[in-house]
């Protein structure tokens, strides 16, 4: 599924990254605990968090996650967004809980890692 | 090829934490090494330089590496761990509601970063601090 689609299913707002560039997300893993994060070894993946600081950023930098989705329209700052610029991640938020974005999602087809 | 590098952690800096790992994993991708390598490499650096941010007064980091292994050392003065064999247990952490804010604090990040190194040993003096040596052979994708 692309970001675009992402942001429909979701009534989601892309906060930073490039429709252009889209690329593919097959999977997602829901978690404000960014040591859980850390131990997921996964290809194309969202994470859906309602966690929102710089640590969450660089969480995904190591993890390797190119797409952020922060659920119940957490703000983002503006280093937040630097950074993840900088680092080529794309930030999306909505208004959604955790539990009904990762619901929604599931049901577009997005697979969970577990 | 030996390369070094240190990095200088404080503790309680939240902004940085991070910092160090992001510029090993650069350094790591521009020298070719493979992806599930690197990603082994920073999970265990960034799991122990939030550690040093999250429990210690400050810490230094030192990144040693040749063409075979990556040898990191992450030395801080703190409070020390008065029992590694209980900090070493999947959900134990003594951490703070602030260091829980921030996303860890669940008693995963020595467990991580036990699973991910080849060779990962823990000494801790209580009131002085704790070293962590990690080494990760480069050029095995397995654990």
């Amino acid at each position: 599924m692309k970001v675009r689609e992402i942001c429909s299913v979701l009534n989601g707002e892309l906060i930073c990254g490039d429709y252009k560039n889209d690329n593919e997300v097959s999977h997602a893993f829901a978690s404000d605990l960014m040591s859980d994060v850390l131990t997921v070894n996964c290809d194309s993946l969202l994470l859906i968090t309602g966690l929102a600081n710089l640590q969450t950023i660089r969480t995904a930098e190591m993890s390797d996650i190119n797409c952020i989705l922060f659920v119940r329209n957490k703000s983002v700052t503006p280093e937040m967004k630097t950074l993840a610029e900088e680092l080529g991640i794309t930030l999306i938020k909505c208004p959604l809980t955790m539990f009904r974005a990762s619901g929604e999602l599931y049901r577009a087809g997005i697979k969970p890692i577990y | 090829m030996a390369m070094s590098f240190e990095y200088k952690v404080e503790g309680g800096d939240f902004t940085h934490a991070g910092y160090a790992s992001s510029q090993v994993k650069k350094m790591l991708k521009q020298l070719g090494v493979d992806s599930t390598v690197i990603k082994r490499v920073v999970v265990c650096l960034y799991e122990a330089e939030v550690n040093i941010v999250a429990h210690a007064y400050s810490g230094t980091i030192s990144v040693n590496l040749d063409t075979d292994t990556i040898n990191m050392k992450l030395a801080d003065k703190g409070p020390g761990i008065a029992d590694i064999e209980q900090a070493m247990q999947k959900g134990f952490s003594t951490a703070s509601p602030e260091v829980r804010e921030m996303g860890f604090g669940a008693g995963m990040g020595l467990p991580n970063i036990s699973a991910n190194a080849d060779r990962f040993v823990i000494t801790s003096e209580p009131g002085t601090g704790t070293t962590l040596e990690i080494s990760i052979n480069l050029n095995s994708a397995a654990v």
